[in-house]
């Protein structure tokens, strides 16, 4: 994995959107707020109806034939030289990083790293290259934001979803603790190692609860499934929304939800 | 009864269902965490002194044969008697040979993690050889017939309750105590005779340097000292990766390694080794041996990418940062190294058959490699692994033992069903069709996710055809 520091292309025309199989099929709200964002900060949106998912569950359980047939099969779909802004810091993990693991040493080696280096994560594109100012229409509220992993480490981008609601005049942002702490998802680690997935997600849960925030932020629908079952579960109303969900909601001065 | 990694599941369970020792490990990782950050305050330092230690490691690997062989001669110019054991039983031999050729019947050991991979104390007390641990937790475990939970704090998972109620039970005339120094003092009474009468002291090896035949010892009790030169013979063990190229190669190792494991700018001892007492010296073991040990190790080494597991320089890092590590503690793995680092290195001491399990306790989050000194990328090699336990050997790349052991005819065929369904858009849109249009049916349990959690409700319609709807 690369530790260099990521140069950022200035703001194209088009982009792609990569919205993930888990807001295709459990959170479409949060992809269509995410692409009208986009349209907000100015970029023209092209939606792909034909993806599907980008292969990280049989990447991360060891199969990698699969994984990568998967992957040959998304990338065609975006031939074009545009940025591809993928909802989810793992999933962008996944096609910004770990396709190019997959693939080094192939043929398709310069192919794979040129669309690597393409995609984006939501709120890494809005920040670094859309540059986008948000006006906060909404009413004074308390945050307390969850960053998942892959966003954090892999992609290295936790520091902008705190740059985009840093910049909403009413939001509160809420620290808890052990905030930089998985919250226990891992995809198939969570049906695989239950029990241990289970003792993260309820001290997650219980941390992100203790802040008392009014509401749950989150860029990753995998920790989001994970973090509001379980909050659901043990009869906790806090409900965790999708950041481009919220950002939304505050532009246009209403309650998210 | 030790743990085994075969047991992985059930041994998790029982100590996530165990406060005290949920607490214990909590406890500890935070002081842990926390002294390290305050030793890499700077973030600009931390990675230099990571880069650094990465390259050094690294570039040590690269020629490991050539400096293993410059070692061996280096060390014997100095008077030290170097063997060579390929696995457990041939080391165990080794002792048991250079400590009866002495008569020894006890040894004082200092702290190494090579020889409980070895089972140096069982296999000792088979021949009638008493070895005694001289390190404080070491000794703590030794009474409680314990293994260590952790690689550098090996009795971290008990708190001064339950070490006052142990040295009630094992050290006559300890009057119980809760006062850390009381305890503290009453090991260290027991130990100090010890050494005294001790023939034979063992100790591992943190650093062996090739150029000049030099073993570095990083501690800080004044055991390991102890051991290494009160009684009249030392033998120590470490396994082959060690070896390091140059006596400059050790300071910026030796800071990275403290920074990481405790947070302390330097240890209060360390001890070089170059030799037996000499002739005009007073004191010093009349003999010291060494013995290098492989045990699986050249099995990584022989892969490139694997080879990097063998960067390890032992600091711990990985498990103080580990949430799996830190809920579960050490014992639940099985394995003599715990953690991260045990679940990369344990397959190939071990096999995989028997360590099939550790790589997929993860939720690859991250936190191991980024923090370990010398950047062992442990995500990636932990997703290497769960793809040899899967997946049988491939051409051009050596088999590891073990390798399929996890492979399982069902698994295959739901991840190749899984990629016709991501491949083929029309069965994708047939299947989140129904997930959506018949998401009143989904069952309210779902195996283990609903044993904390309700099931995901997928929405009433997809993005796709809401996307659809929003072009008309």
């Amino acid at each position: 994995m690369s530790s260099t520091i990521r140069i950022y292309p200035a703001k194209p025309e088009k982009v792609y959107v990569y919205a993930t199989c888990l807001v295709d099929m459990f959170s479409p709200q949060s992809g269509l707020d995410a692409i009208r964002l986009l349209e907000l900060a100015g970029v023209e949106v092209i939606y792909v109806p034909k993806q599907t998912c980008c292969g990280q569950p049989a990447y991360s359980s060891g199969y990698e034939e699969d994984a990568k047939t998967t992957a040959l099969s998304q990338m065609d779909l975006f031939p074009e030289p545009w940025p591809v802004i993928v909802l989810s810091g793992s999933c962008g993990g996944m096609m910004h990083h770990h396709y190019r693991r997959l693939f080094a040493g192939s043929e398709r080696e310069a192919a794979v790293n040129q669309f690597c280096d393409r995609v984006f994560e939501l709120t890494e594109f809005l920040v670094q290259v859309c540059r986008i100012r948000l006006q906060d229409q909404g009413p004074a509220t308390s945050v307390v934001l969850h960053t998942s992993c892959a966003a954090r480490r892999e992609m290295k981008v936790h520091v902008t979803s705190r740059q985009l609601l840093g910049q909403l005049d009413k939001v509160e942002l809420r620290e808890q603790a052990y905030e930089s702490e998985c919250c226990g998802f891992g995809g198939t680690f969570s049906v695989r190692h239950p029990a241990i997935s289970e003792a993260m997600v309820q001290d997650k849960t219980r941390h992100l609860h203790d802040t008392r925030a009014e509401q749950l932020i989150s860029a990753d629908w995998g920790c989001l499934l994970n973090i509001n079952g379980a909050m659901e579960y043990q009869g906790k109303d806090l409900q965790g929304t999708h950041l481009a969900t919220f950002l939304l909601s505050r532009m246009e001065g209403h309650n998210a939800q | 009864m030790h743990n085994k990694p075969q047991l992985f599941h059930p041994q998790a369970e029982a100590a996530l269902a165990n406060p005290e020792l949920r607490a214990n490990f909590r406890g500890a990782m935070d002081y842990l965490r926390d002294k390290r950050q305050t030793a890499f305050a700077d973030p600009d330092e931390e990675s230099a002194i990571r880069d650094r230690s990465e390259a050094i490691r690294q570039r040590c690997l690269s020629k490991l044969p050539t400096l293993l062989e410059q070692l061996e001669a280096n060390c014997i110019a100095n008077g030290i008697r170097v063997h060579w054991a390929e696995n457990a039983e041939q080391a165990n031999a080794l002792f048991a040979d250079i400590i009866q050729s002495h008569g020894g019947t006890l040894a004082v050991k200092g702290k190494s993690m090579v020889s409980e991979e070895i089972e140096l104390n069982h296999a000792m007390a088979k021949e009638g050889i008493d070895c005694l641990e001289s390190d404080m937790g070491e000794y703590i475990v030794q009474l409680g017939d314990e293994t260590p939970s952790h690689i550098i704090m090996p009795a971290i998972h008990k708190n001064k309750q339950q070490v006052a109620d142990l040295f009630a039970e094992h050290v006559p005339g300890f009057k119980h105590s809760l006062d850390v120094d009381t305890l503290i003092q009453t090991g260290r009474n027991v130990l100090r005779e010890k050494f005294r009468s001790a023939h034979i002291g063992v100790s591992g090896v943190n650093f062996a340097v090739a150029e000049t035949g030099t073993l570095c010892l990083v501690e800080n009790e004044g055991n390991g000292r102890m051991c290494t030169t009160v009684p009249e013979v030392h033998i120590a063990i470490t396994g082959i990766e060690k070896v390091v190229e140059f006596l400059a190669d050790v300071p910026p190792l030796f800071s990275a390694l403290t920074r990481s494991a405790t947070g302390q700018t330097i240890t209060t001892y360390f001890n070089m080794i170059s030799g037996p007492r000499k002739s005009d010296e007073l004191d010093g073991p009349k003999e010291v041996h060494l013995v290098l040990l492989d045990n699986g190790r050249s099995q990584a080494f022989v892969d490139e990418e694997m080879r990097k597991t063998l960067q390890c320089i032992r600091c711990g890092a990985c498990m103080n940062h580990c949430p799996v590590y830190t809920r579960i503690g050490g014992h639940a793995y099985g394995t003599v190294y715990p953690g991260p680092i045990g679940k990369i290195i344990s397959p190939h001491l071990m096999g995989l058959e028997a360590t099939q399990d550790l790589p997929t306790a993860s939720s690859l989050c991250g936190a191991c490699g980024e923090v370990c000194p010398v950047r062992i990328p442990i995500p990636e090699l932990l997703q290497r692994l769960r793809r040899e336990a899967k997946q049988e050997p491939r051409p051009g790349v050596p088999a590891l033992r073990g390798q399929g052991a996890a492979k399982s005819n069902t698994e295959a065929f739901v991840w190749r069903s899984f990629s016709l369904l991501t491949r083929y858009p029309v069965l994708y849109r047939m299947m989140s069709w129904c997930a959506t249009r018949l998401r009143g049916l989904m069952p309210s349990k779902l195996g283990p996710w609903t044993r904390c959690r309700t099931a995901p409700r997928p929405a009433a319609r997809t993005l796709r055809e809401l996307m659809a709807e929003r072009k008309k």
